[in-house]
């Protein structure tokens, strides 16, 4: 039996060890030959991009899938073929999803102890025995919140607190946290950093799995890329950087080019002066010119997103105006910002960029129904399909047919179909808000050559993204937004990358 | 959802005991009979049958799921213990018990389609209830049941009570099952494992089957309770109108599932409390007893319904509209 | 069925697309109208030669014809709103309000003796009064789910007992009867061997497939039964579109229930009443999805044959009609678990895209 070498020091044994673990759907490999360890008390960062199998890894190791025989995964030295969602729960195995899985309309108490409520169906729940389970594991993080709210009332971070705790109450030595730090705040981050210090002091190892590096990384000890089911290896974290973990990821070294070169014009297309909404903005004055990309990044809850949905008017703006070619607009909804060529690119995708389960001809032709009608007001399914086809060939959109739902896309794709819908309006500006997420890094590129080519025909482009690399390479200028406003303007070139992502985590 | 949610559980209830209390208030001051014992007493016993479909709809509504056919497993169950003490002279005791087990199985025939087909449930139990109604018509030839006996339709009286001014207040059998059955509804729901899971299942069924929690069970309970008290709601409906008719409900099911839903219930699940549910049903029954002492038609007690539902669910809409945009904010 | 759409060219292309398109959806499987169709002949010809005398006749299909159109109305008046993810429990109670108030006025207001051009101007009085009360509906119960946000089921709920409860104080239960022969002639003649009502549904049939397949707002329909956010961030006027599902439906109300007031020769409170499930059973046996956004009205369509048939057949075995009523049922449920078998694996089962609020 072979047990990937492990960076740390030999001595006691790996809590988990995996060897030769595979896994077949049909005819496709999700995992090939995967040998890997997790120590006691390690943090431990899993990355992959999509498709890379680190789903498929967690599933098998909380007993959703089986692995295919041949493989083992060593406990304390005991050897499974395979685990039963039970039985990864008593050896002590965790994952907490994305979603948290947690009950909104239940107390945190009775979210963090729910096993107790399993089993023997009219009993009565222990409530008292619960409770003293929910505060023992929130005194473990130290963590104050009240055992009588319901989940539902708690802002995210402190859900997954609840989420954190009900591992620990089932008596967690190993915990999985798959995309941890997607909907957190700088701040939030924080917190999760000192929660995951004092799990570890505790013995608990913690895996971060993540499709990209994330802050957590800063208290990761090893960093395991997964790349088309097969482990590419294990490093000192402090070994990895983004670029690193890029060539790593996609197997093929990417060649970063600094965009910028000067603004294209110098005719304003939108500008913003002293913009403001209580609680999310203030004060925020730029401006936008034709052929421009402006890059706007900062921390999530920095106010990106926020300014973002006032610019394409589906919030009012407070105070300050909005001037659209020199002239003040009033934007009461998305429909006038369209009007006045104003396109968005949602960060959610899934949710609000696309109608998934509706066709990509529906989805393309979706923004400009009203121009495709003909003379009776009609509009043909054969004219939707005719536009679409040509924005699936001009956008080099693969797909097998635009009847096909959206959601048969890749995430790649999908955004270029996304792209599609708004190119077709002609848009004068286009604001894309995190326009990547879920992409991979070979699609990347490819966006972001749409991208340039859509600014060198004029339009003026507000590119928003938290990955500093996004923005440094892209963008003609950056500014930086912090806690509601702007606190810096760069541009690429002639600040590093290294002290412009300095400036933003500062 | 948190602001939503505080709403649900917390302005729900308040304003429907507030409504009441004023409500109630209005009334006793326009006719000294409202607030009587014997009133009152006649009130509860009115909507006694309303009231433990009403608890039973709560259940399922909390799993997340709709039931429309519980109106004909009621006749259905209704019947068969009819037929069986009438016709066949099967002791009380294991007739009753047969029709309440006929209404489990109807019940939980629906979760079961509705766990395997994955449909909705609005659309499984539509499909249900016709085949449901249309054998109960067909096998009974829509032939009423009368000749209930003594104990069944006239009632026992737990309690009685002469009033000064000489009216009678009689405890009777619905009014005493009513009351066990909601207390039944609230100590399976609040203290007992499989009512804590048929919430955690209505708040998040992801979640709930993550943490090992058997759906199907859950359903199967949630639909099967409802199929028994549905059976139970039968019994006390046949004593009360003194014979079994197999079409005795239909159409109701709409009126019980707007009372569930005017108590706080919510069609998304995971959300509701049985007092809740008994607040609505005490509102709708202290409205139309009130207008009834004040000579209004009680054709148009519809109205007034109607009226009520399209209010209370504009108020929480609104109210929760703006939650939404409080929260919307403080995401920034 | 003969088609009765004047412009012979362009809905003879239109047909031939259709063709294309359904022959595109049986390879790939497509079970929607396809399986459908395949259901109705099977039922056809079990029925012809169950009964070779009386069933394949055109008489039983004239009887039939003479039976559909009022389902069928409510039909597309419910298929609607569950397309743009909705529901409307209200449409009975909608069409028998409507009902009741043109009944009023032709049974209360209008001279007994009244004909010629009066007759005329009474029942378009009447008329115009019902339609304006559809359209009120409409935009009431639209406007509540718009605007409010507050789920369509509660709110035709609402809608639903209000009418009800109108309809019930106006007639103390009781119905209106004595209507014009100019009305009742809608449902009692024929053009073309065809019940007036029947072509009338047709034609509307026709009319709401093209509004749903070929219009804006059609498109708009389907995609905010999708995804109502999405189509929202895309720039649509969503209230609008909501406002114009319920006013639509309202409008199909008032169509049916004209054709009803012709049919049964009264109108009342409670007139119909069990139509409402029914609506509903036919627009999911035809395809409808009951999550919204996906659904055609020939799918729809041959659904309600499909009821139809199995309701003339047994009638005309002489079996129960409640045992037809049964085999709807069964039928629906065998639908739903052909379309689970061939969806495969339950991880890929969508959950119910309830309109959270």
């Amino acid at each position: 039996m072979t047990i990937a070498a492990s960076g740390l020091e030999a001595g006691a044994a790996p809590l988990l060890a995996l060897s030769r673990i595979g896994k077949r759907f049909g005819g496709t490999v999700a995992l090939d030959g995967i040998d890997w360890s997790v120590e006691p008390g390690e943090v431990h960062c899993l990355v992959g991009e999509n498709g890379s199998g680190k789903s498929t890894l967690i599933k098998i190791l909380a007993g959703v899938h089986a692995p295919d025989a041949g493989g083992a995964i060593l406990i304390d030295g005991v050897s499974h073929q395979k685990l039963s969602p039970h039985q990864a729960k008593a050896l002590g195995i965790q994952v907490i999803f994305q979603d948290l899985s947690l009950f909104p309309n239940l107390t945190v108490w009775e979210n963090i102890a729910v096993d107790q409520e399993l089993g023997a169906v009219l009993k009565p729940p222990p409530r008292g025995a619960m409770r003293d389970a929910a505060l023992a594991a929130l005194a473990r993080l130290d963590a104050h919140l009240p055992l009588d709210a319901p989940v539902g009332a708690l802002p995210v971070a402190r859900r997954q607190i609840v989420a954190i705790c009900r591992g620990l109450a089932a008596n967690a030595r190993i915990l999985f946290m798959d995309e941890p730090t997607a909907s957190l705040t700088r701040h939030e981050v924080n917190l999760l950093l000192d929660t995951v210090h004092r799990l570890k002091a505790q013995g608990v190892a913690i895996v971060f799995v993540s499709h990209r590096l994330e802050e957590v990384v800063e208290i990761a000890e090893r960093v395991t890329v997964l790349r088309d089911g097969r482990l590419v290896g294990t490093f000192p974290a402090s070994e990895i950087d983004d670029h690193r973990l890029a060539e790593l990821m996609t197997g093929s070294r990417i060649e970063h080019k600094v965009r910028a070169h000067g603004r294209g014009s110098r005719q304003p297309v939108l500008e913003l002066r002293k913009a403001g909404r209580a609680r999310e903005f203030e004060d925020v004055s730029l401006v936008i010119h034709a052929g421009e990309i402006l890059g706007l990044t900062g921390l999530l809850g920095a106010g990106r997103t926020e300014l973002a949905l006032a610019l394409f008017g589906m919030t009012l703006l407070e105070r300050g105006e909005i001037l659209m070619e020199g002239v003040p607009v009033r934007l009461h909804s998305n429909r006038d910002a369209v009007a006045h060529g104003i396109a968005h690119v949602s960060e959610d995708r899934l949710a609000l960029g696309l109608n998934l389960r509706q066709s990509i001809a529906d989805n393309i032709s979706i923004t400009v129904l009203d121009q495709l009608a003909d003379r009776t007001g009609l509009v043909s399914p054969g004219g939707r399909s005719r536009m679409a086809e040509r924005w699936v060939e001009r956008l080099g959109i693969r797909a097998s047919h635009v009847g096909a739902a959206a959601q048969t896309l890749s995430g790649g794709n999908q955004q270029r179909v996304v792209l599609a819908k708004w190119l077709a309006t002609e848009p004068k500006v286009l604001i894309l808000d995190s326009p990547t997420v879920g992409v991979d890094i070979r699609n990347k590129q490819g966006i972001y050559e749409v991208i340039r080519q859509l600014a060198e025909r004029g339009v003026a482009i507000l590119l928003i993204s938290d990955e500093v690399p996004e923005v440094y390479f892209n963008a003609d200028r950056i500014l930086h937004m912090r806690d509601g406003r702007i606190v810096g303007e760069f541009v690429p070139g002639n600040v590093s990358e290294h002290d412009l992502a300095r400036a933003i985590y500062a | 959802m948190p602001e939503a949610l505080r709403i649900i559980f917390g302005r729900t209830e308040t304003a429907l005991g507030a409504a009441i209390v004023l409500t109630a208030i209005v009334f006793s001051l326009a006719s000294p009979y409202f607030l009587t014992l014997p009133n009152l007493v006649d009130l509860v016993e009115a909507y006694s049958v309303t009231t433990i479909l009403a608890a039973g709809v709560f259940v399922v509504l909390v799993s997340g799921g709709i039931d429309i056919s519980f109106t004909a497993t009621a006749s259905a169950a209704q019947y068969l213990a009819a037929y069986l003490i009438v016709r066949q002279g099967v002791p009380a005791v294991p007739a009753l018990a047969t029709s309440a087990l006929l209404g489990i199985a109807m019940g939980s025939i629906n979760a079961l389609l509705t766990y395997h087909l994955r449909v909705v449930s609005i659309i499984v139990t539509i499909a249900t209830a016709s085949i449901y109604y249309a054998l109960l018509i067909y096998f009974t030839d829509a032939e009423e049941i009368y000749n209930l006996p003594d104990w069944w339709s006239n009632g026992i009286s737990f309690f009685r009570y002469e009033t000064v001014d000489g009216d009678i207040v009689k405890i009777t059998l619905p009014i005493v099952v009513m009351a066990t059955m909601v207390a039944l509804t609230q100590y399976l729901m609040s203290r007992t494992r499989i009512g804590r899971q048929v919430y955690a299942v209505g708040g998040n069924p992801e979640a709930a089957s993550r943490v090992g929690i058997d759906i199907l069970r859950v359903q199967v309970f949630a639909y099967g309770y409802l199929g028994l008290l549905a059976a139970v709601a039968g019994f006390v409906q046949a004593g009360r109108v003194h014979q079994a008719v197999p079409t005795a409900m239909k159409g109701e099911e709409l009126d019980v599932l707007a009372v569930a839903i005017l108590g706080g219930a919510s069609l998304v699940g995971g959300i509701g409390s049985v007092g809740g549910v008994l607040l609505g049903v005490l509102f709708l029954a202290v409205l139309q007893n009130g207008l009834n002492l004040l000579g209004v038609s009680s054709y148009f007690f519809g109205v007034v319904i109607g009226l009520a539902i399209l209010v209370s669910i504009s108020m929480t809409g609104y109210a929760d509209k703006h939650a939404r945009s409080r929260r919307a904010k403080r995401a920034g | 069925m003969t088609d009765p759409a004047p412009d012979i060219s362009s809905s003879s292309r239109s047909v031939g697309r259709e063709f294309d398109r359904l022959v595109k959806s049986l390879r790939q499987g497509g079970f929607r109208v396809g399986g459908l169709f395949f259901l109705l002949a099977t039922l056809a010809v079990i029925f012809s030669l169950l009964m070779p005398a009386t069933f394949p006749r055109v008489s039983t299909l004239q009887a039939m014809m003479f039976q559909l159109p009022e389902l069928g109305l409510l039909s597309l008046a419910m298929t609607i709103p569950l397309i743009s993810g909705g529901i409307n429990l209200a449409i009975i109670a909608t069409a028998n309000a409507a009902a009741l108030l043109m009944a009023s006025i032709l049974t209360a207001l209008m001279p007994p003796d009244a004909a010629g051009m009066t007759l005329a101007l009474w029942l378009a009085a009447a008329f115009v009064a019902g339609l304006l009360l559809c359209i009120l509906v409409g935009l009431i119960t639209g406007l509540l789910v718009a605007v409010l946000g507050v789920h369509p089921i509660l709110v035709t709920l609402g809608t639903m007992t209000l009418l009800h409860g109108f309809g019930i104080y106006f007639t103390r239960g009781r119905t209106l009867s004595g209507f014009p022969d100019a009305l009742l002639q809608l449902s009692n003649d024929t053009i073309w061997g065809m019940p007036i009502s029947f072509v009338l549904f047709v034609v509307v049939a026709l009319l709401v497939h093209v509004l749903l397949t070929r219009t804006a707002l059609g498109v708009r329909i389907h995609m905010i039964g999708s995804n109502l956010e999405a189509t929202r961030y895309s720039g649509v006027d969503i209230r609008r579109v909501l406002v114009w599902v319920y006013v639509l439906s309202s409008l199909l109300c008032f169509l049916a229930s004209v054709v009803m007031m012709a049919r049964f020769n009264s109108a009342g409170a409670d007139i119909a009443g069990s139509y409402l499930l029914i609506t509903i059973l036919a627009a999911i046996l035809g395809g409808i999805d009951p999550y919204g956004g996906f659904g055609r009205i020939g799918g729809l369509f041959v659904a309600l044959w499909i009821l139809q048939v199995i309701a003339s057949g047994f009638n005309l075995l002489d079996v129960s009609p409640h045992l037809a009523l049964a085999s709807w049922g069964f039928i629906l449920l065998l639908v739903m678990a052909a379309k689970r078998l061939r969806s495969g694996s339950p991880s890929t089962a969508r959950r119910p895209n309830k309109m959270e609020n």
